[in-house]
């Protein structure tokens, strides 16, 4: 395969960036996404030039390091579905498993960093999402005493709250529903870990405070405001349904009445 | 912990992206109801004069003797000003934030979302144009001339017989119908009420309370033109 690449080009997080055009050729498609970039940086180093900076570690979908808008699509265009609540029949995926067999010949791709006023760019593709962490420090945890493990029966979960929490806690915090927010709103993020924690026993303690410290911390990044347009829940590689947020908004206002 | 530091209670709301969107909702939902009957009401120009500009009376009659002539319907203006302010004013705060979030946008653009929940930042500035409109035409007068006030059934049909009178609320009426579609849905999320069990109820709520309104305002412009009503 060859293929035309537009791709953001910024040496730093003070300069001016632009989008640079190149061309790769003997493209497999078996190729992962990021294999067909370190293909194009292999070409850039011989060629001397600076080789195009992104996001990656594990390359098998559950670290959400790889963070790329392909034409326009958080991670790429597998999983494009209309619109709608329950994303979890669409599968989309991260960039690492995104493959070149979702690409013709001769295509052009455009390839953009994740773009949020709190995810600066950092240089060419690379974002700082530290903003995540700080959310995380606010509330994205229990109060449980460390040592030994307790008895697995100590304290009962109900299935389907197990269920719910599970299902939230596969957020792997990769910020693809910021990407794709016209907001660049962290809701589905934020609500994916207050789900997670606030719906289980251990949680409980901090039901209250989880829930106004996170969605505090997150307006204090600078992240926008949700309109519903549900673009977030689409794009999420691990389907977080868009309920996340109405189930936040309740506990949201639950804490607030209770003057927490 | 960050806990100490925060604010609680109202200012927690009204100082939060989560809780203005819960004050947009309550408010659009006060509007809304309010539409409801306003709707209701404007159907009696089907059945005349009479009943039209007796009923219109009536609303400030409400609540006699407990309520003085003309209070209920003041206390429902107030509350409907007090829905209206804090229903624009949480918009335009969220909308400036939403702005700034995303500074730069992308490059490659795509366009996803449905026009009903694309438009309303637009569809809400043109029914707060609509209303001042609406008010300075068939409340007040102002912009209406041989306005008689008392005489409600001929100041609407004398609005529906120029054309601006029809092409500007026949506009406002389908960024209504927009507005409420996606609003209402909208609005269910931000106070926690939707589920994916609840989910197809709301929409379709949402789609019913939208084709109603638009329909039963429409009605009476096109009864004027039709001649049906004159």
């Amino acid at each position: 395969m060859r293929l035309i690449l537009r791709v953001w080009r910024q040496k730093n997080a003070d300069a001016e960036g632009a989008m640079s055009t190149y061309e790769v050729d003997g493209i497999s498609s078996d190729m992962s996404f990021l294999e067909m970039l370190d293909t194009l940086n292999e070409e850039l180093i011989l060629r001397g030039e600076d080789p195009v900076a992104f996001d990656h570690d594990c390359r098998e979908g559950i670290c959400g390091a790889c963070s790329l808008v392909i034409n326009g699509d958080a991670h790429g265009p597998n999983g494009v579905s209309p619109a709608r609540a329950d994303s979890r029949a669409w599968g989309s995926t991260t960039t690492c498993q995104l493959h070149m067999r979702s690409f013709q010949d001769g295509d052009t791709i455009d390839i953009e960093p994740w773009r949020a006023s709190a995810f600066p760019v950092i240089k060419d593709l690379v974002v700082d999402r530290s903003a995540f962490d700080r959310i995380i420090q606010a509330g994205g945890y229990i109060t449980a005493p460390t040592g030994s493990a307790p008895d697995a029966h100590a304290t009962p979960v109900p299935k389907p709250d197990a269920d719910h929490a599970f299902e939230h806690a596969e957020c792997i915090g990769c910020g693809a529903c910021v990407a794709a927010c016209p907001n660049g709103a962290a809701m589905l993020f934020t609500s994916a870990k207050v789900n997670h924690l606030n719906v289980l026993p251990q949680g409980a303690p901090e039901r209250e405070s989880r829930v106004l410290d996170m969605v505090a911390q997150m307006d204090e990044e600078g992240f926008g405001g949700c309109t519903l347009t549900g673009e977030c829940a689409t794009a999420c590689p691990k389907g977080i349904p868009l309920f996340s947020i109405t189930r936040m908004n309740r506990e949201f206002v639950r804490a607030v009445g209770k003057g927490r | 912990m960050r806990g100490g530091g925060r604010a609680t209670g109202g200012p927690t709301l009204w100082g939060s992206t989560v809780g203005k969107k819960t004050v947009m909702a309550v408010s659009g939902l006060i509007m809304l109801l309010y539409l409801v009957v306003h709707m209701i009401g404007n159907l009696k120009i089907f059945f005349g004069p009479g009943e039209f500009d007796h009923y219109a009376h009536w609303l400030r009659t409400v609540g006699e003797p407990f309520m003085h002539y003309g209070w209920t319907l003041w206390l429902v203006r107030v509350v409907l000003v007090v829905a209206v302010v804090a229903h624009a004013t949480s918009a335009y705060q969220l909308s400036r934030r939403d702005i700034k979030a995303r500074p730069t946008g992308y490059v490659h653009k795509k366009r996803r979302a449905s026009y009903a929940t694309r438009t309303m930042r637009w569809g809400g500035i043109i029914l707060g144009l609509f209303l001042v409109w609406h008010l300075l035409d068939l409340t007040t007068g102002t912009v209406h001339s041989g306005f008689r006030p008392g005489h409600p059934y001929q100041n609407v049909v004398d609005t529906f017989s120029t054309w601006y009178g029809n092409v500007i609320y026949l506009l406002a009426m389908l960024a209504l119908g927009l507005h409420v579609r996606h609003g209402f849905w909208s609005a269910a999320q931000s106070l926690g009420v939707g589920s994916r069990t609840r989910d197809r109820l709301l929409k379709t709520t949402a789609n019913v309370l939208a084709l109603v309104l638009t329909v039963g305002f429409v009605s009476v412009p096109v009864a004027v033109m039709t001649e049906v009503v004159s």
